[in-house]
């Protein structure tokens, strides 16, 4: 089952790119809008990285539910012997996989970008590597909710968007005391437990959401 | 067969109470018991907040610090306490509605989240004008100010939602769910933008902070509180008994109903 | 508390712009909010007209 997802997300090589392509793009917007004076955009490079994976990630999420339940295999799996949480889990890792991971990677390359002080790029990725299977779990809630629904993507953005706040403002947090030079324990701690809590209520949510959306 | 609300006078007749309630869970039996509140809740509604208001206004006195504008607190935390609560009626019919399979819970949800918003949103104006006197600026992000705005995001999407889906029992169960994980998150993200809110600001700027309130502006909020809630329940009620036309338009009680009444 | 007056009232101390601007567009709100239940209920009970088939009213 889990294999089924990561091979298809695998194959598809060009939704990494995309999504590595857009992130870049939203944080070099950023210094375009606000003028290129270091100072400035050393403040706001935690704020703008994690705004812009933040996105990222939640642009791969239409993917999540959309081609099973366009040729009915989603009907098929909500009637299998397979349950429902074991099938969300793996589609949330075949999306991190896909929307998060590379974030990871790539955001040290944002981080020189932006001239972030040395210290911050291990907790910019702690962080993300914390928050961004976090958004995941959130967000195939939206999705599930909004399976086969018009104008889906703007509508899960709305709905998740709020739910994400939490992540956004610890994670960016963690980075911002990293780079003044204060602790960074409570922070990474925080988003951990918010992970553990996403690990353990998410996939349940979600498939409820699922049971609702196909019923 | 029995008129809704008729309780069944059996030799167990101890269990009345309880066949009673379930009765009126059925969208054409509440139907005339809402429409039987509204007036009651809707008149004591005006009489509180014209009280409220008249304490407000003519027996607190002037604060020391703000002058005459803090007098806007007598609507903007009103508004925020209906802000919140109503969210989590909201959340609790949806939860009844997921649990149970009741369809009159998902409407009650349904009709009491564009006075949700309002209130959101009138909490929302009042700050922004309250803060330009106080603060300077039209706009703080102060932390309850900023959990009001994402509180009203939360609003719009559980109605986008709802409006979004055309089925009517799949929009009200997506919508239910999606209140009730709004809700687990309130707290969450309640706590997490205080703390944000500190991180960033030293002296932590909040426009509610009133140490020494005198009993009479106490007194005026409470007062304009609870003309609040008498307001939300009338006008909640009075939605649901639309939502419920529309939607049992096909039964024959709904065509008896607008016959007799149109 | 005795105001000096409507004048002193309405200005609220130099802050009337704000105090009113808050009243006066929240129950303009809580009006309009009222106003378009009850266009709404009006709509709903047009729907169903009486003598209407109601099987003909679901095809149109």
């Amino acid at each position: 089952m889990i294999t089924r997802d990561l091979l298809l997300a695998v194959r598809r090589r060009a939704d990494v790119a995309t999504t590595l392509l857009f992130f870049v793009l939203v944080a070099s917007l950023f210094p375009l809008g606000v003028g290129p004076e270091p100072n400035l955009l050393r403040a706001i490079a935690p704020g703008v990285i994690w705004v812009a994976a933040l996105l990222a990630s939640m642009l791969g999420l239409g993917r999540m539910f959309a081609a099973d339940h366009a040729d009915g295999t989603l009907e098929q799996m909500l009637l299998g012997a397979a349950p429902l949480g074991v099938i969300v889990s793996a589609k949330a890792v075949a999306h991190w996989l896909v929307s998060g991971l590379p974030l990871i990677v790539l955001a040290p390359v944002l981080a020189i970008q932006f001239d972030l002080p040395r210290e911050a790029f291990f907790v910019l990725v702690a962080s993300l590597a914390l928050g961004t299977p976090a958004l995941t779990l959130i967000g195939a809630i939206g999705a599930a909710l909004t399976v086969g629904v018009r104008g889906a993507g703007v509508l899960t953005a709305l709905l998740i968007l709020p739910l994400y706040v939490p992540v956004l403002i610890l994670g960016t947090g963690a980075v911002d005391a990293a780079a003044a030079g204060l602790g960074v324990q409570a922070h990474l701690l925080l988003l951990a437990a918010f992970l553990v809590f996403a690990i353990a209520f998410a996939p349940w949510a979600t498939s409820a959401a699922l049971r609702i959306s196909l019923d | 067969m029995s008129q809704p609300g008729e309780v069944a006078h059996t030799p167990g007749s101890m269990w009345s109470g309880r066949i009673n309630w379930f009765k009126y869970s059925s969208p054409q039996s509440f139907f005339p018991l809402a429409g039987a509140a509204v007036p009651w809740c809707a008149i004591p509604a005006a009489l509180l907040c014209v009280a409220g208001l008249y304490v407000g206004f003519f027996i607190a006195p002037t604060d020391q610090q703000q002058g005459e504008s803090y007098r806007i607190i007598f609507i903007h935390v009103p508004a925020a306490w209906m802000s919140m609560f109503i969210y989590l009626v909201m959340a609790f019919w949806a939860g009844v509605g997921l649990v149970f399979n009741t369809r009159l819970s998902g409407m009650m949800a349904n009709a009491l989240a564009p006075t949700g918003a309002l209130f959101t949103f009138i909490a929302l104006w009042t700050g922004a004008l309250w803060g330009k006197p106080t603060w300077g600026t039209y706009w703080v992000w102060d932390a309850r100010l900023t959990s009001e705005l994402i509180l009203l995001f939360l609003y719009f999407g559980y109605m986008a939602l709802a409006a979004a889906i055309e089925d009517p029992r799949r929009a009200d169960r997506a919508a239910a769910l999606f209140a009730l994980v709004g809700v687990i998150n309130i707290p969450v993200i309640y706590f997490s933008v205080q703390w944000w809110n500190t991180l960033h600001q030293g002296a932590s700027v909040s426009l509610t902070r009133a140490p020494t309130m005198a009993a009479t502006m106490f007194l005026g909020m409470m007062l304009v509180a609870l003309g609040f809630w008498m307001y939300s329940i009338a006008v909640s009620l009075y939605r649901v008994r639309t939502i419920i036309l529309q939607r049992e338009r096909h039964t024959e009680w709904v065509a008896d109903y607008t016959r007799q009444h149109a | 508390m005795n105001w000096g007056g409507l004048d002193a009232f309405l200005a609220m101390g130099g802050h009337g712009f704000y105090v009113w601007g808050s009243y006066i567009v929240t129950f303009a709100l809580l009006a309009i909010e009222v106003a378009r239940l009850r266009r709404a209920r009006r709509e709903a009970m047009r729907c169903v007209k009486p003598g209407t088939d109601l099987q003909q009213a679901d095809r149109s």
